[in-house]
């Protein structure tokens, strides 16, 4: 079920380059955080390290804490594997597993991680599919590959893919920056119902999707070229689009620069 | 006021008559295709068909060829299904089945050593080589795949009759022909792990799947279609090696099933004895055994088609 996520001084390095700046915020359970900020500016790399996609990347390592409820997901003796299994992510591009059907994407996870009962996997199939409103446009294609859906659908099949391993945290990297304005509706609908039982973080290009989804809105920025990216305020998300402490949050969310 | 208007406020746009043809004749807004261009155009043209009909030329004379000097020898039930023991030189009689026994058992055997080795090398290579030692494995398949087939055959005899006294065998050929297989299939495999997309691998990891599982249930299951057609390739490429069998194994005119000791019979071996049989049955023999590898490599070739096509994912 839902947790918080605690961080605290975190920075990111890519090798030598310093790509994040000690960044510190907390996300309570069941809200909605969003992440904006130009382009650059390490909002998607602060994410994947929420849930350590960033070791994928050779060379990738961080510095700080990341708390869930309290335990530290970079604790020595912690495997990435258990930290992706209660923390899960989707993709900015939707990517359904393309040898799979339907209902084997969604139940992905599970029968990776050894789970064999067929009815189990079924119930499971459909109560994800119709966590993320997607069952009655797919109930009767189960055994179709994923790839003949829409993009909007393919995506909403992703989340239904993520919700069925039931984490506690769901992370997602610019989920609607690949589709049409209907599919992002349903996509953000879908989070405002996800936010009843996950904590949710996302990182989105779109500011009008920040304030129509967000509880608490983080702003990130670049202090210039080369230099790493840093958080520039958080605050709830009513606050920094009406009324940001900084300058450069009014100028981003203005449509000053970025 | 048409409703566009009210909603806009703006005047409603003129409609002005499409032009009549006429019109579009007279006008010439854009500048025709010059002359010169229009010659080079054909001229490169003619030039691309002709080198393509150029290097057509001798595959089709070399198929016909085959074929019809061939052709006679395959049709009779004895070709496929005898051996050529006890077949006088000059007797129309006999057939292939012992070669086309050593062919395939010497190429499957090869397959089965070279195929594993050859996945998890390159496994290795693209989903945990990093640094020195992957650099020096990728530089030792190159090398590798630049090796003679006489060289490969020369080391295998050397190492496996030489040093560990081993009689000349099938096995020993088959050795020589993973020495030339294994460098095709790591290259092979690891082209067609590289074009599984990242996004599928992290989209495992973040469902908590371990590596070593998305590897297999992932990424190996999504490039499988190009790595079997691949090593069906691989296999017929190494099934008309001639060199191994002339250095490795004794040719022999009858079966032989034991692979480890023995002469035995390969189409190329057979090909290559029966040349030196000035008789027309001979010459008959060299031309049935060379179609019928060719037969042979061709069947592979449409087994990997069919395969590749039955295994890739499916679209909808």
């Amino acid at each position: 079920m839902a947790k918080r996520l605690d961080i605290k001084d975190l920075n990111v390095y890519y090798g030598d380059f310093h790509a994040v700046d000690s960044v510190t915020m907390s996300v309570e359970p069941r809200s909605v955080t969003a992440l904006i900020g130009p382009s650059g500016c390490g909002k998607s790399t602060v994410l994947r390290t929420l849930n350590r996609m960033h070791e994928v990347i050779p060379g990738a390592r961080v510095k700080g804490h990341v708390l869930l409820d309290g335990a530290d997901i970079y604790a020595p003796d912690i495997s990435p594997v258990s930290v992706r299994r209660t923390i899960g992510m989707v993709f900015q591009r939707p990517n359904p597993f393309p040898t799979m059907s339907i209902r084997d994407n969604v139940v992905a996870g599970l029968r990776l991680q050894g789970e064999k009962n067929k009815s189990k996997l079924n119930d499971i199939a459909e109560q994800s599919l119709r966590g993320a409103n997607l069952w009655t446009e797919v109930k009767d294609r189960l055994d179709k590959p994923g790839g003949g859906l829409s993009g909007g659908q393919q995506q909403r099949l992703c989340i239904a893919r993520s919700i069925a391993v039931e984490p506690d945290v769901l992370l997602m990297d610019e989920p609607c920056s690949a589709l049409d304005p209907i599919s992002t509706l349903a996509i953000e609908d879908l989070i405002t119902e996800l936010k009843e039982k996950y904590t949710i973080v996302i990182v989105t290009h779109n500011m009008q999707q920040a304030a129509r989804v967000s509880d608490q809105t983080a702003f990130f920025n670049l202090a210039g070229v080369g230099k790493p990216g840093r958080m520039v305020e958080i605050d709830h998300t009513e606050k920094i689009f009406s009324n940001p402490t900084q300058k450069a949050t009014e100028d981003y969310i203005s449509g000053r620069f970025g | 006021m048409s409703r566009l208007a009210n909603l806009t406020g703006r005047k409603e746009p003129e409609l002005r008559p499409f032009p009549t043809e006429e019109d579009l004749k007279a006008k010439r807004a854009f500048r025709p295709i010059s002359r010169s261009r229009r010659l080079t155009d054909k001229f490169v043209a003619g030039i691309v068909t002709l080198a393509f009909l150029v290097a057509l030329a001798p595959l089709l004379w070399v198929l016909w060829t085959v074929v019809s000097k061939g052709f006679p020898a395959i049709l009779s039930s004895n070709w496929w299904l005898r051996s050529l023991q006890g077949v006088l030189p000059e007797e129309f009689a006999g057939g292939i089945y012992h070669a086309l026994y050593g062919t395939i058992v010497q190429a499957l055997m090869a397959a089965a050593i070279s195929v594993p080795l050859g996945l998890l090398i390159a496994i290795y290579l693209v989903e945990y080589g990093r640094g020195q030692l992957a650099r020096l494995v990728t530089q030792m398949v190159d090398i590798m795949s630049g090796i003679p087939s006489i060289v490969a055959a020369l080391f295998v005899f050397s190492l496996w009759v030489g040093t560990f006294g081993q009689p000349q065998s099938a096995f020993a050929v088959s050795l020589a022909l993973v020495l030339l297989m294994l460098p095709v299939v790591v290259r092979n495999t690891e082209e067609m792990l590289r074009l599984v997309p990242d996004e599928l691998r992290e989209a495992s990891y973040a469902l908590g799947v371990p590596k070593w599982i998305t590897i297999l249930r992932i990424v190996l299951p999504s490039a499988m279609s190009g790595i079997i057609s691949g090593i069906i390739l691989a296999v017929a490429r190494v099934m008309g090696e001639t060199a191994p069998v002339l250095v490795l194994v004794g040719y022999s005119r009858s079966i032989n099933f034991n692979i480890f000791d023995g002469n035995m019979a390969s189409l190329p071996l057979l090909l290559y004895t029966e040349l030196t049989n000035p008789e027309a049955a001979g010459q008959l023999r060299v031309w049935g055994a060379a179609l019928t590898l060719i037969i042979l490599i061709a069947i592979l070739n449409i087994i990997a088609t069919v395969v590749s096509r039955l295994v890739a994912p499916k679209k909808s």
